[in-house]
């Protein structure tokens, strides 16, 4: 840590450091494009990986806190950048440097107004162009009289800003297209079978072929993180479940965690396990379903139903554990809620030898039908260098050769207790993101298979104090859910309320990363990306 | 389904016998019965889901639920040949407008069911800035299905529901006829 | 076997007596039409329900099983609730042509559907150009089609409807060259001509090697025809929500979905027409006995037992298969279907040349 600190007081004398989980610098405003960008190239840093960018509003001033990581050397290093001026708070961008930037900038321009300058495409992101107030700003006016419900359709602008300084160093607003005057534009989403959600593609089209997409995301905005900001840590976690609720348990495993760690909280043995191979099974239903709505996208509709079929015995496993089918809530803060159903271990051992025979069957049906693998195979094409950069982590990145599971890098919870391989492919295409899926169900049932007789006896539940308080700090914890690296970051100010509580979702990553993607791929193909990077739209917008 | 296996909801009933109180004509009486019977057994969803509700829908289309048993299963995805929709999820103040545009698209005669707490009343995320309190905010609601998620099963229970709504309705003798409104129409 | 044609001519025969020549005809005329309209209407509920069925049990289902035993009224409530569906007027569009559309692709059909045999004498229109009468008549769908997405004036629709332009016109290319084989083989275009010539035997199995490679070329270019998957493109419903009718709502939409369902049966009941002999109960040259034992069958049993092996065989195809991308399709087209049935055509006028067939 000694040496990352000395090369960036080395490049800028100003930077203030603190102490932390990792090294923390405090940054001027001005230099932190040109400390990023020695970060992002020096070759024995090289943090090529911007993990999580978290607008905050800390009451006098407004900033952002970069997280970033090294995926060649796995260090990290956190950067803070803060500006005084709540009127018209502008910062520089980094998104010339890190690619997924640019939509995590866009946003935090929704939730606190702080402008970018030299962002190529300062809209809002999640929040109609004509919403009033910044809501993620703690003196925010919730009242509804504000902000209606809207009973007219959004104007479909193709124009958007962008700052720049001119040579006297004032920011002038500058007008760009983000269409041509005559492309042939087609809305896919809000409303849309293959979107998995609502999620909105403004594509312009050349005939079948995709000139260029510009995403809008907000269509389920639901505020998870501001409404957290007033709710105490054991009712924090509800929400995770909802957020991405195809890995409701990681989600919830990743902030109980957190709030764990930041507690120093111990954790017994047995929910540690219990944990564990609720995250397995959750990852194996989940890619089940995505081998199911993958299929269906590409038209397959009889494989839709064998990956639901499947998918119902892991939900029959959740239903008698924790008794529900979807959003279980059932990690809490030390521990888990209740002990195992007895009928758990037979059930899931049950699976573990049913579903290899199965996995042959979808290979069969699907992966080896010729036109199946055309349809896949070069579609959507993502290098590893391109997949760093937008960050795309989970089976997503994995297919491009990035190993970016979290269970491997810094494993967490039994998962350095368990031999498991992490599957890679380098191919980069829609067909290796496919086969990476199901080769990961394998691994998981492999897991499982380790860990469902080892279960150790004792208590499931830590002992914790009726009100929970997080000491002051800042935390971030990231856990590998089913589609990547699910980040949690909590700022606390040592009260029973957190003072920010910031979810880096994958699937928000993953978007950003589809412009890039479908450029010069038919409609068709938009399809075929879209259902195997897999993303889930809640966990997008929050 | 048989009208008989529902005992558990006499309000259906009670508006029937009231609306049936002036005696019913024997031809436009039985048209109706058929126009109903088709109606109430051929309901076609639009594909529309927000979040975690969208997928118990889909469970609900799969093998073990099987949607299909009551003709539920021809989903389609224009609103235009839809006859009903199901709101499963939450609906924000950006997907309000659309929401309200698709149903404006959709043909006569159609419905909506709320599916889930968020679609109900906002459910868990009542509180937030840009979370509407319940979709009838905007749209006729004809079921309410509680729960985060409803399970499959409630959500048959609801879509049977709406089946037996519609098997009271009125196509001549109702909605299309110039007729004043039974006295103690909302006494119940 | 019993020969439809015996009470065809009684009831022509019937009416001439009392009534002039003109006033026959007219009443058979409506006789006829009413006739198959109805058929029409009954085989394609018939069909949606089957297929309904049938998907079910790919899919580990049970399918309609609510309305009426087995679910058998599904469709009938559907049917009925459809007529009575509101029409949507859209503002912004060709009203003349959207209105026209649906009828186009239904008539389309419906003529299609007025030459099938369905029986010994069971023929409508029986005319010495018989199948090219058909093929000229089923690609009139295609302008309706057209005509729909085009008349929507909505992206979707207009995307969809130039897929299906593209898709239909070009595999009509491969359905009338495997039709042209058979043609050669048969040595006429009547539709009773080629079945009566398949009483040896069915074309399928005297005609060998390129009688099967037409056969197949035809079943692929059959199943693109009726725009099913895995070529429904022009629907695909999960690229273009619903493809060319994504603006169509009650009857209009409806008679989309039985034209679709009748070009099922059409392309199947061409398909043993042309290769599986018809209403031609199965023979085999020389075993006379066993012909016999064949012919105490109905005719129309034979047509339509092999009309639904077909068209379970591509209902098959549909749920089992990915959906192909346009350029895919087209490649398949006119790299590997076009060239190949050309060869093929020549390889079967040899065969027919120097007689190597049974």
């Amino acid at each position: 840590m000694g040496n990352i600190q000395e090369k960036i007081s080395a490049f800028l004398p100003e930077a203030v450091f603190e102490e932390g989980q990792h090294l923390t610098a405090l940054v001027p405003a001005n230099k932190l494009n040109a400390l990023c960008r020695f970060l992002h190239d020096d070759k024995d840093l090289q943090f090529d990986n911007l993990v999580s960018l978290i607008g905050m509003d800390w009451g006098e001033t407004l900033g952002v806190v970069y997280y970033l990581n090294s995926t060649q050397y796995n260090h990290w290093v956190i950067l803070r950048v803060e500006t005084s001026d709540k009127e018209n708070p502008l910062l520089y961008t980094v998104s010339d440097i890190w690619k997924n930037a640019e939509l995590n900038e866009r946003e935090v321009y929704d939730f606190f107004g702080i402008r970018f300058i030299n962002h190529p495409d300062m809209r809002h992101l999640f929040l109609r162009e004509d919403w009033v107030g910044f809501p993620f700003r703690k003196d925010y006016d919730a009242d509804p009289k504000i902000n209606p419900i809207p009973t007219d359709n959004e104007s479909s602008n193709i124009e958007t800003v962008s700052l720049r300084e001119d040579a006297e160093g004032r920011v002038v607003e500058e007008k760009r297209m983000i269409f041509k005057e005559d492309d042939y534009i087609v809305n896919i989403g809000p409303q849309h079978p293959a979107t998995h959600g609502v999620l909105r593609f403004q594509t312009a089209l050349d005939g079948e072929t995709i000139k260029k997409i510009d995403v809008h995301c907000g269509y389920i905005h639901r505020g998870i993180e501001k409404m957290w900001e007033s709710m105490t840590y054991p009712q924090t976690l509800h929400l995770t479940d909802r957020l991405d609720y195809l890995s409701a348990h990681n989600n919830r495993h990743a902030l109980c965690m957190c709030i764990e760690e930041a507690m120093q909280l111990e954790v017994p043995q047995r929910a540690v396990y219990i944990r564990t191979m609720m995250d397995e099974l959750m990852r194996v239903s989940s890619h089940l379903l995505f081998f199911a709505t993958m299929c269906m996208d590409l038209g397959a509709l009889t494989a839709f139903f064998y990956g639901f079929r499947e998918r119902e015995k892991i939900l029959d496993i959740f239903e008698d554990t924790c008794g529900a089918r979807m959003t279980m809530n059932y990690n809490v803060i030390g521990g888990v809620i209740a002990d195992i159903h007895p009928d758990f271990q037979r059930k899931v051992k049950e699976f573990i030898k049913e579903m290899p025979g199965r996995l042959k069957e979808y290979h069969e049906v699907f992966s080896g039908n010729v036109i199946a693998q055309n349809r896949l195979k070069g579609v959507g094409f993502l290098s590893r260098e391109d997949a760093i950069n937008y960050s795309v982590t989970g089976p997503s990145g994995r297919g491009s050769g990035w190993a970016c599971d979290v269970r491997k890098r810094s494993p967490y919870a039994a998962y350095d207790k368990v031999q498991f391989d992490e599957v890679l492919s380098d191919e980069g295409d829609s067909y290796a993101r496919y086969m990476v899926r199901m080769k990961e169900i394998e691994q998981s049932l492999h897991i499982l298979e380790q860990l469902v007789d080892n279960i150790p006896e004792g208590d499931y539940l830590a002992k914790t104090k009726p009100i929970i308080k997080v000491p002051e700090g800042r935390y971030f914890k990231e856990v590998e859910a089913a589609r990547g690296a699910f980040g949690i970051y909590l700022e606390s100010r040592g009260d029973k309320y957190p003072y920010r509580l910031k979810v880096n979702s994958p699937g928000f990553n993953l978007v950003g990363a589809v412009d890039h993607m479908t450029r010069g791929s038919k409609i068709a193909d938009l399809i075929a990306i879209g259902g195997s990077l897999d993303y889930v739209v809640p966990d997008i917008d929050r | 389904m048989k009208y008989e296996d529902f005992k558990d909801n006499e309000y259906i009933e009670q508006l029937v016998k009231k609306l049936h109180e002036g005696g019913v004509n024997v031809v436009v009486g039985s048209l109706d019965e058929a126009i109903n019977w088709g109606r109430s057994n051929s309901l076609w969803p639009l594909t529309f889901a927000t979040s975690c509700c969208g997928i118990e829908f889909m469970s609900l289309g799969a093998a073990r639920y099987d949607m299909a048993r009551f003709g539920f299963e021809v989903a389609r995805a224009s609103p235009r040949q839809a006859d009903f929709i199901m709101v499963a999820g939450t609906i924000v103040h950006k997907m309000a407008p659309v929401l309200k545009r698709l149903y404006d698209q959709m043909a006569e005669p159609k419905y909506v069911i709320a599916v889930g707490g968020c679609a109900v009343s906002g459910g868990p995320f009542k509180n937030s800035y840009h979370v509407l309190k319940g979709v009838e905010e905007i749209l006729p609601v004809d079921v309410y299905i509680p729960g985060c998620p409803p399970r499959p099963e409630a959500m048959l229970y609801g879509m049977m529901q709406l089946q037996r709504k519609i098997k009271v309705e009125k196509f001549f003798g109702g909605v299309n006829r110039q007729e004043k409104k039974p006295k103690d129409f909302d006494e119940e | 076997m019993f020969d439809f044609s015996v009470v065809t001519h009684w009831i022509d025969t019937l009416l001439r007596q009392w009534l002039p020549e003109w006033g026959a005809l007219l009443i058979e005329f409506v006789l006829v039409g009413v006739v198959l309209l109805l058929l029409y209407a009954v085989i394609a509920l018939v069909l949606i329900y089957a297929e309904r069925k049938v998907c079910a049990f790919f899919q580990c289902r049970l399918g309609p099983n609510r309305v009426g035993p087995y679910g058998i009224f599904q469709s009938v409530a559907d049917m009925l609730k459809i007529l009575i569906k509101e029409l949507i007027e859209i503002k912004h569009i060709d009203r003349f042509l959207f209105n026209l559309a649906p009828f186009l692709v239904i008539v389309s059909s419906m003529l299609a559907f007025g030459c099938m045999p369905f029986g010994k004498g069971l023929i409508a229109i029986d005319f010495n150009i018989g199948v090219f009468f058909i093929m000229a008549v089923s690609s009139i769908g295609v302008l309706g089609i057209l005509l729909a997405g085009w008349s929507s004036n909505n992206k979707f629709t207009l995307i969809g409807a130039m897929r299906s332009g593209a898709q239909m016109i070009s595999y009509e290319l491969s359905i009338g060259l495997s039709m042209l084989t058979v043609v050669v083989f048969a040595g006429t275009m009547q539709t009773s001509g080629i079945i009566e010539a398949q009483n040896r035997g069915w074309f399928l199995f005297t005609g060998h090697i390129p009688m099967l490679i037409a056969f197949i070329i035809y079943l692929i270019a059959g199943t693109a025809e009726t725009n099913r998957g895995p070529f429904d493109l022009p629907e695909a419903e999960s690229e273009l929500t619903a493809g060319y009718h994504t603006e169509y709502s009650g009857i209009h939409f409806g008679f989309y979905y039985l034209a679709e369902y009748l070009n099922l049966f059409i392309v199947s009941g061409i398909a043993s027409l042309l290769f599986l002999g018809g209403w031609m109960p199965f023979h085999i040259g020389g075993w006379d006995a066993f012909n016999q034992v064949m012919d105490y069958i109905p005719s129309v049993i034979w047509f339509f037992g092999k009309t639904a092996v077909v068209m379970f065989i591509i209902m098959w195809f549909k749920w089992t298969f990915p959906r192909l991308r346009i350029d895919q399709l087209l490649h398949l087209e006119w790299k590997y279907l076009v060239p190949i049935g050309l060869v093929n055509l020549i390889l079967m006028t040899l065969v027919v040349m120097f007689g190597w067939h049974f």
